[in-house]
């Protein structure tokens, strides 16, 4: 019974299928990810100046031309350096980044499994 | 044992955090893109302002060996103030070509602001919609960029042309 | 001449701070069970004059005394009396002197309200958070001074920043403060617990009212603020992800680690060291945010105008609040052994702990890494929403479940009874979820599973409230209002997120932009003179193709001249069911104006569902005391 359970319910989760993109939200997206340079702490798709209108211009142009996201932030990372994008990238230098809040929550999972299996070790005695 | 150690690497990450903190204090945490010196120009296609069939590209950099390449407006107050170290930068130098590139502006209105303060460009392209800014990491008006005729980027001037970065320029084109 | 009351006023406190702790340390060492009534003398004295201080500063705003500089540069003789008033805290050198006010009334308070515990706590207490207080009294004489003067007078103010003129913006730093401020009391208790060895049940007591207080305000203060930004800041959003929320979120998670282990040491004595842990480092946390957010080291929207004599101080008295609470704490650590079942509820708490300080670490180490980067490689890199909805929203999942189920257990050991009722919620839950979905039609893995555990918290909570309408026993209502409140408010976030609609794009005076589900019609622009600015109100209306409604909406942009700044005032129309929002700003050197057109379902339901987690806290509140 309760195996039969636990499968409906994985069944459930994986049978709808996965995120579909469509355009519009895609660009919205890499504007809310593009940092406007001129403004203090303001996303491109916030801002209203220049600079973001004249951004948001050149990201529309690119994913008309078939480019990914990956390959625009790639453009203006090329051009702005990585403080544009709010993502930080998965490069060795962010590696820590990336890692570090993970670990730290296994360390912590560790750390209640060890108390309890030592718990039940004094308790056996 | 097990407390000693945990002891001495709490104290150590304590001492050192506290320590970047102190630093982070002294440094300039505003951005900007100097970091992109050393660069190369991407390729690019500029039309004369005047004259619909004269073009230039990345070629023409590779031809001379410094070309600075200027942003400006007619609507751009502190253009105007740059303006006569770069008019300076032409007339005294043959080593260094000028590119000025009219960003998001009217041809007559940029027309008239180089004939009223004089026209110091080799060749003044348009950038009508300021697409063309992205691609060189232009975020601001005005900005200038010197290249070398590797088209890598030697210097950025954020902002206009003060008298410190003149002679900066004038230093390395000697 | 108020430039004289007030420093006086200041260097009174300070000398009766110093009063307090000498004639402290003098008490502890008598046999005498009762404090010394002198203590409580001076300490009345010294909660006199701190409100008398407030008072005077505020005094200096009403009257827009420009003698005083905090006021010139703060204030301005048109300003409305309510936000002269709120002008008060809304500065550096004044929100210092809040500060320090919330720092002697809790003091004050904690004083007074805790008789039935140890002598020896009680005075060790009151002397840290009298260190406390004179740190800040000094830091606030030496460099933060709200009652510097200046000569000649100034015959007008320079502080008429009309967004900061805003009945929210007004009551949210107060709020916050209590909630950041208010932590130092367990702070200095943690502190005087491990000095004088007053620990376990009895410790817990004397600091839970204190926890839940700041617990609430902190909530309320940061809900206020997210209320405030979605309103006045035209971006449609309430969360960024900001160093300065960042800031306010960190404290927050620590004090509800230590609400809910201060149970496990109440009920069942243990976890006391843990509980010192987050007592001092809560406290600690609130400093840090404030070192971080004004001594400059962080590039924000909110950032205090900056001076780099504040962080040097603020980071020396981190410094010490740092290591003096690390030295007593090793100094002092004994070995503890727990025993903890899986299936107890000791060990969901533990569990929910685990959670906060991952979330806890997790911004963190998000505000932090870019300094970090910055300082030791000199490489800039932002670190924004995307990276914190990334690590944090998936592990939101299971803490909900969690927060379901860990309740349910009793102490120490708990049957498996349970375990069919999980099921059977899980598949109703899995069953709304689709059915959503199937009717609106977007997906993800994600979402799906967000939904199903929001979903699953609210039935199980909404369940648990039958049981207590049953049974009459209203002890674990609050809990479970929270609870569901929480489960509610990650629902609408979902919803609000998923199914909101969103464009961007440039118009014309009497164009109109069609999209799938509205049509724009851009009518007009009519200009207005205000008193202090001078408004571009642009007429939008807006149809919606589904149903043929139209209704109008009217986006602002304002011009003020004093000083000269430019605000983009969103046109909000909140229902019940959605918000409809809508910025205009002008296009430079162009008729087109760019124009953020928004639908956001639910919009109002987040606020509420935030609200009412609040709610829960305060009730727990009230409800305790009628227990006792």
């Amino acid at each position: 019974m309760k195996k039969k359970f636990i499968f409906f319910i994985f069944y459930f989760l994986f049978l709808v299928p996965l995120n579909s993109n469509d355009n519009k939200t895609e660009l919205l997206e890499i504007y809310k990810n593009l940092r406007c340079l001129v403004c203090q702490g303001q996303s491109i798709a916030d801002s209203n100046s220049d600079f973001a209108a004249t951004v948001k211009l050149v990201v529309q142009d690119q994913i008309k031309e078939g480019k990914t996201k990956d390959e625009v932030y790639t453009f203006l990372i090329s051009k702005y350096g990585e403080w544009i994008v709010y993502q930080p990238t998965f490069s060795k230098g962010n590696l820590l980044l990336w890692i570090m809040p993970y670990f730290i929550f296994i360390v912590g999972g560790l750390i209640i499994f060890l108390i309890i299996r030592k718990s039940k070790s004094i308790k056996a005695n | 044992m097990k407390i000693n150690i945990l002891k001495i690497i709490i104290f150590s990450f304590v001492i050192f955090s506290l320590s970047v903190f102190w630093l982070g204090l002294k440094i300039d945490n505003n951005y900007d893109t100097k970091s992109l010196i050393g660069s190369k120009i991407s390729n690019f296609q500029l039309t004369e302002i005047n004259n619909n069939n004269q073009h230039i590209s990345n070629e023409y950099l590779k031809k001379n060996k410094y070309t600075l390449i200027n942003f400006f407006a007619s609507w751009c107050a502190p253009c105007r103030a740059e303006h006569r170290y770069l008019l300076s930068l032409s007339s005294k130098n043959k080593k260094i070509k000028i590119i000025g590139i009219n960003f998001k502006d009217k041809k007559i209105n940029a027309n008239n602001f180089l004939k009223e303060l004089g026209n110091p460009y080799d060749f003044v392209g348009q950038d009508t919609d300021g697409k063309i800014s992205i691609s060189f990491g232009i975020y601001g008006i005005p900005e200038s960029i010197l290249v070398n005729n590797e088209l890598t980027v030697i210097k950025k001037i954020i902002g206009p042309i003060d008298q410190t970065q003149f002679d900066d320029v004038l230093k390395i084109i000697q | 001449m108020l430039s004289n009351i007030g420093i006086s006023l200041v260097v009174l406190i300070i000398i009766l701070s110093f009063l307090i702790i000498y004639i402290a340390i003098l008490d502890l060492k008598t046999s005498n069970q009762f404090i010394k009534k002198n203590i409580y003398k001076l300490s009345l004295f010294q909660i006199t004059f701190t409100v008398l201080c407030f008072f005077t500063l505020i005094i200096g705003f009403i009257n827009s005394d420009f003698s005083l500089i905090n006021v010139y540069e703060n204030s301005h003789t048109t300003k409305p009396f309510f936000y002269k008033i709120a002008g008060t805290w809304g500065n550096h050198e004044g929100s210092l002197l809040l500060w320090v006010n919330i720092l002697v009334i809790f003091s004050y308070l904690f004083l007074i309200f805790n008789h039935s515990h140890d002598k020896k706590f009680r005075l060790y207490t009151l002397i840290f958070q009298n260190i406390l207080i004179l740190g800040f009294l000094f830091f606030l004489l030496l460099n933060s001074n709200p009652f510097n003067s200046i000569y000649p007078i100034p015959l007008e103010g320079l502080g008429l920043n009309p967004i900061l003129q805003d009945p929210a913006l007004a009551i949210h730093p107060p709020l916050l403060y209590v909630g950041f401020v208010g932590c130092s009391i367990y702070f200095s208790a943690a502190m005087a617990s491990l000095i004088s060895g007053y620990s376990g049940k009895l410790f817990a007591q004397s600091i839970k009212t204190w926890v839940k207080i700041s617990w609430c305000f902190q909530t309320l203060g940061i809900i206020v603020g997210s209320i405030w930004a979605y309103y006045e800041l035209g971006w449609g959003g309430f969360w960024f992800w900001d160093p300065v929320e960042n800031a306010s979120l960190l404290p927050w998670f620590a004090i509800t680690a230590l609400m809910h282990s201060l149970i496990v040491l109440e009920k069942r004595n243990a976890l006391y060291y843990w509980v010192i842990i987050l007592c001092l480092s809560t406290f600690i946390l609130s400093v840090t945010g404030t070192f971080l957010v004004r001594s400059g080291i962080l590039n924000s929207v909110h950032t205090f105008a900056s001076d780099p004599s504040r962080g040097i101080y603020i980071l020396l008295f981190l410094s010490l609040m740092i290591f003096s609470a690390l030295t007593i704490f090793f100094k002092k650590y004994k070995k503890e052994t727990y025993i903890f079942n899986l299936k107890s509820r000791e060990t969901f708490i533990l569990a929910n702990n685990w959670f906060m300080v991952f979330f806890l670490l997790t911004v963190l180490i998000g505000i932090l890494y870019p300094i970090f980067l910055d300082v030791l490689t000199n490489v800039k890199i932002s670190v924004g929403p995307p990276f914190f909805n990334i690590v944090i929203i998936p592990l939101v999942v299971p803490l909900m479940f969690l927060m379901a189920i860990g309740p349910k257990f009793g102490w120490i050991k708990s049957q498996n009874k349970m375990f069919h009722k999980i099921l059977l919620l899980i598949l109703g839950a899995i069953i709304i979820n689709l059915l959503i979905f199937y009717f609106f039609g977007k997906y993800s893995f994600l979402s799906n599973s967000i939904f199903i555990a929001a979903i699953f918290l609210i039935l199980y909570s909404l369940l648990d409230i039958k049981k207590i309408f049953n049974n009459k026993n209203k002890m674990e209502l609050p809990r479970i209002i929270s609870h569901l409140s929480f489960g509610l408010l990650v629902f609408f976030i979902g919803i609000n997120h998923q199914f909101s609609l969103e464009e961007d794009f440039n118009l014309k005076v009497g164009e109109i932009k069609k999209t799938n589900d509205y049509e724009i019609n851009f009518e007009d622009i009519k200009i207005k003179e205000n008193k202090n600015y001078k408004a571009v109100i642009g007429n939008f209306r807006l149809t919606n193709l589904k149903n043929n409604l139209a209704q109008y909406l009217e986006p602002e942009i304002r011009i003020y001249s004093n000083p000269e700044t430019l605000t983009y005032e969103a046109a909000i129309k909140t229902k019940i069911t959605s918000d409809l929002y809508l910025t205009m700003s002008n296009v430079s050197r162009s008729d087109y104006y760019n124009i953020k057109f928004q639908k956001k379902p639910f919009m109002i339901w987040i606020w509420i569902s935030a609200l009412m987690i609040t709610l829960g806290g305060f009730m727990q509140l009230t409800l305790k005391k009628n227990e006792d």
